[in-house]
């Protein structure tokens, strides 16, 4: 060893005494899949036998090299090594791309490959870790509306749901690390319980063609994958800090792991936000704070033909929900639709208080693998939820500090997968799962239930092909079988119970008949089948063509069947229908792709059509003591979604880069031949981005989001009586705010501390011109406008 | 050696699955609802004698499908009516009497009266809160000359204090009661 160390340096010696020999060569290593930055990669000059290994960044650096080609070879434990002939001239920069097996990394992931082959031929869009650390202080939907296609439905600026072609809540379906969601999802205004900092890579996939994980996600699928962790003896993490103006907040986030040789690997996750009343343009926006704190944990072994892996990870959210959106009924509505400004604005605090949403999940997942030379892979995974919902309204005497609805959903599911490779070119994944809910709404807050109690039992059988045909063509078939059955306890109103004809319908369910309320348990049964059929056609170098089809079943959500009273947040009356059938849609998607470093571009035009649609809308005005509400009702339609989302990303000059993206949707009930509700207007983005990685890896973005007005929308504007003028007045809720132009800057730069440690300095300011707007999206635009400018401050440490 | 891992993490979870199996097959308990006005009843006994009016509405199923049941009456002109403004939740039993709580809550709540534009009636002489601005569970109310139209109780929680009337009282409504009434 010590020869060839003297040799090494003799030989350098030699080189250095020649000619002009204090050149260097540095840059990254990529994986050529996803763009990964890769770590640990030894780099040989085969000329002079220095050796280098690339740091945590993926960027390496030799230095002392001269005018001339030289012959490098790049390896990595987990990749097929390669030689590159490089040019040196002057100081150089050059990046490598390797083809990284990821299944030989030993992580273990139930959908068989990390990072990527969700579905194959449905296009997948995906925020990878840098863009995704640009969202730290924000939440998980906020993150998402930045891919095209991708919107959030908000209520106020803390609650952010991702909308996917047009379509939420319990139409998107959210897998963590392996695990499907479930947290309460069917609320409009209820967020995915996970943590941003936990997560290192997010895809969407805009349809139901990921059968391993739901047959009814008529949205699409999110997932959210956490940090993979490399085969050897490592001790790693980061740091990050972000402090913003608006909300005059703090988010910190740490993140640990240790890795051995032998396989074993443990990674420790924190997070902690703070944050006060966030401000529009022009007033405080008063009740709207966050507190956040999160923890996760992760223990795994991982061996090539085998591994197991543990996860925990608790997700604590405390928010405020505008004041000024509290209202009684419909002349409180009047009121505030009539004042340009909330009619609650207070000074700036950091108090949270009623309204307010108190939400805990805890997750917990247990999975293995083991691969048979006889016939595959073999996954195994148990995971257990809890997910507990305290929403606190503003209330009276003894009540003031009790929640007014106190739901605790828990669900253990159990899922058993096989990826067995018939042939070289046909792959086979199937799979079984079995899932248990129960659902308990805690009966002393003195508020009746919104959600039932109840039990669930799932059971769910799939089964997807891959054919590749030949290098270009690849086919991929699909179907999957969930069985479910609840078993509900529900307290329905004496009135309301006979004026839907229950009583003559449902007699054979009344458990007992109190003096204004009737105990049932319905028990409910559906089967839903789901299947895909896709193609994906490579040509040329850059180009491939992505077809899919897919059909999707969705059982209705508890909300959509039990819904029964007053639901204060929404400042409605909300009728669920306990006859429901289960939806469902059929969407085929096309994608064409080209990518190029200098030019890629997505198209993605689609068309959804949905029999048995469940929507809510306006049918009726209720009197009750509070003033008259208006009465919104589940009903079932036939709805068609299409629509196109494009993206572009186009190097016009050297460091610098025009990104792109468009997005259109359009919805109608064929039933009546009118809109549908909520569905994003059209919105178009354009950024240019400088970026340099010879300097400091300097960074700077300025950002144009077009947000059009949408003029497709149902007219549910009803009429209130007004005492003090005697007439009846239109209140109008279903108009859509006007267009709206918003400004972004970004800027970050990277300081080498030393060898191991990296700083990343960030500044961003989102509505850089203050530009006051109301979001059609946000189910709180009636009472105040949007955020106003926040100049974000960002401090990132890798060591 | 690897078997033997994977039979004790399969002995380990199914272990948890019955362990989490469901053994309460009790029935829910109902909710009773505590802050529920299902009646809203307001007094008004004529200054020097004669009968009584009761203006009432009471809505027992809440937010549920039945309209309030809203009882009415007709003042007489020229007449000084003493009102006391009484709210129940009847959807408990006994009764709760809600007035109770927005009395000891009294800063935080305020009661108006809106006539519409032809009922010729005026209020004054509210109760007071424990800051001495109005709260309004008890009034005066004057009947003028003959005339009809509508006469609305509001009470407001939150409101501003104190305030020039219901235009910039702010707050929410909790309760909002309507009645035809003719003064004769």
């Amino acid at each position: 060893m010590r020869n060839y160390v003297l040799l090494v340096l003799l030989f350098s010696s030699i080189t250095s005494l020649s000619q002009n020999c204090d050149n260097s060569l540095s840059g990254k290593v990529t994986d050529i899949h996803d763009g990964q930055l890769l770590t640990g990669v030894t780099l040989i000059v085969a000329e002079t036998d220095q050796a280098v290994q690339t740091n945590f960044d993926g960027t390496y650096s030799f230095s002392n090299l001269c005018n001339a080609t030289y012959y490098i070879q790049v390896s990595h434990p987990y990749c097929l090594t390669k030689g590159f002939t490089v040019k040196v001239s002057g100081d150089t920069n050059k990046s490598f791309k390797l083809e990284h097996h990821i299944e030989e990394l030993n992580q273990i992931t139930i959908e068989g490959k990390a990072y990527s082959d969700n579905s194959k031929t449905l296009h997948e869009n995906t925020i990878n870790k840098e863009e995704l650390e640009r969202f730290s202080s924000g939440s998980i939907g906020d993150a998402l509306k930045s891919l095209s296609g991708v919107s959030a439905l908000n209520t106020g600026n803390t609650v952010v749901k991702p909308l996917i072609n047009g379509l939420h809540s319990s139409r998107v379906v959210i897998i963590n690390n392996g695990v499907r969601m479930e947290d309460q999802e069917w609320g409009a205004e209820h967020a995915p319980n996970i943590d941003i900092n936990s997560v290192s890579n997010l895809s969407v996939i805009k349809g139901a063609g990921a059968l391993q994980y739901s047959g009814d996600a008529v949205g699409g699928v999110i997932i959210a994958e956490t940090l993979k962790v490399p085969v050897k003896d490592s001790l790693y993490g980061k740091s990050l800090m972000t402090t913003t103006t608006n909300g005059r907040g703090l988010s910190l986030s740490s993140q640990l792991t240790k890795s051995y040789e032998n396989g074993w690997h443990a990674t420790l996750q924190g997070t902690v936000k703070r944050f006060g009343d966030f401000e529009a343009p022009d007033y405080i926006l008063s009740n709207t704070g966050v507190y956040e704190r999160n923890i996760s944990v992760k223990v795994g072994f991982n061996r090539f033909d085998y591994g197991i892996e543990g996860y925990y990870s608790r997700f604590k959210n405390e928010l405020g929900i505008l004041s000024a959106s509290h209202l009684g009924g419909a002349r409180d509505q009047v009121r505030a639709l009539e004042s340009n400004i909330p009619l609650i604005i207070k000074d700036f605090t950091y108090t949270i208080k009623a309204p307010r949403q108190d939400v805990t999940h805890h997750l917990a997942t247990i999975k293995g693998f083991k691969r048979f030379e006889s016939f595959g892979k073999l996954n195994f995974q148990y995971d257990f939820q809890r997910n507990n919902r305290l929403e606190y309204d503003i209330r009276r005497g003894d009540d003031k500090n009790k929640a007014s609805s106190d739901l605790q959903l828990d669900t253990h599911t159990v899922l058993l997968d096989l990826e067995s490779h018939l042939t070289d070119a046909i792959i086979l994944k199937s799979g079984i799962m079995t899932k248990y809910q129960n659902n308990f709404a805690n009966p002393n807050t003195g508020v009746r239930r919104l959600i039932p109690d109840y039990d669930m039992y799932d059971l769910g059988l799939y089964f997807i092909v891959d054919y590749q045909l030949n290098d270009q063509l690849l086919l991929e078939a699909g179907g999957r079988y969930d069985y479910s059955y609840m078993d509900v306890f529900k307290f329905y109103k004496t009135s309301f119970w006979e004026s839907r004809n229950y009583d003559q319908r449902f007699p054979e369910i009344v458990v007992e008949e109190l003096s204004t309320q009737i105990l049932t348990n319905p028990q409910l049964n559906f089967s839903n089948g789901s299947g895909t059929l896709g193609a994906t056609y490579a040509f040329g170098e850059d180009y491939k063509l992505f077809f899919n089809y897919s059909i999707a079943s969705r059982a209705p959500n508890p909300s959509e069947l039990f819904s029964e009273g007053l639901h204060h947040s929404a400042s409605r009356i909300e009728l669920g229908d306990l006859s429901f059938k289960s939806e469902i849609a059929h969407k085929v998607a096309l994608t064409f792709q080209r990518k190029n470093e200098a030019f890629s571009i997505n198209i993605n035009p689609y068309i959804n059509t949905i029999s048995d649609f469940i929507v809510i809308e306006p049918t009726d005005v209720r009197w009750t003591l509070s003033g008259e509400f208006q009465v919104w009702e589940y009903r079932q339609t036939n709805a068609q979604l299409l629509g196109v989302d494009v993206d572009a990303s186009y190097a016009f000059a050297e460091n610098y880069r025009l990104k792109s993206q468009f997005s259109l949707v359009k919805g109608y009930d064929r039933t009546l031949n009118v809109p549908l509700i909520g569905m994003p207007p059209v919105n178009i983005s354009n950024e240019i981005v400088y970026q340099n990685s010879e300097f400091n890896n300097i960074r700077l973005a300025l950002q144009s989001a077009y947000h059009f007005k949408q003029n497709n929308y149902p007219n549910t504007n009803f009429e209130v009586f007004i005492p003090e003028t005697e007439i009846r007045q239109e209140l109008d809720v279903s108009s859509t705010p006007d267009a709206y132009h918003l400004l972004n800057f970004s800027s970050s730069i990277d300081i080498n501390l030393n060898q191991k440690s990296k700083l990343t300095v960030g500044l961003w300011i989102t509505n850089v011109l203050n530009t006051s707007y109301r979001n059609y999206l946000n189910r709180l635009r009636y009472y105040a406008d949007d955020l106003g400018r926040n100049i974000l401050l960002n401090l990132k440490i890798n060591y | 050696m690897k078997k033997i891992k994977f039979l004790t993490l399969a002995l380990i979870i199914s272990t948890l699955f019955i362990g989490c199996s469901k053994d309460d097959d009790q029935q829910p308990q109902p909710v009773n609802e505590e802050e529920v006005i299902t009646t809203l009843t307001v007094t008004l006994v004529p200054e020097g004698g004669g009968a009584t009016v009761i203006l009432q509405t009471r809505d027992l199923d809440g937010d549920g499908p039945n309209e309030p049941v809203i009882t009415t009456g007709n003042l007489a002109a020229g007449v000084s009516y003493s009102g006391s403004i009484v709210l129940l939740n009847e959807t408990v039993d006994p009764a709760e009497d809600i007035t109770e709580e927005v009395e000891e809550e009294n800063l935080e709540h305020q009661f108006f009266y809106t006539s519409g534009d032809d009922l010729d009636i005026t209020t004054s002489n509210e109760n007071l809160d424990t800051d001495g601005n109005k709260l309004g569970t008890e009034f005066t109310l004057v009947a003028g000359a003959v005339s009809s139209g509508t006469l609305t109780f509001t009470l407001r929680h939150e409101p501003t204090k104190p305030n020039t009337g219901i235009d910039d009282a702010g707050g929410e409504s909790d309760v909002i009661a309507t009645f035809n009434v003719a003064v004769q």
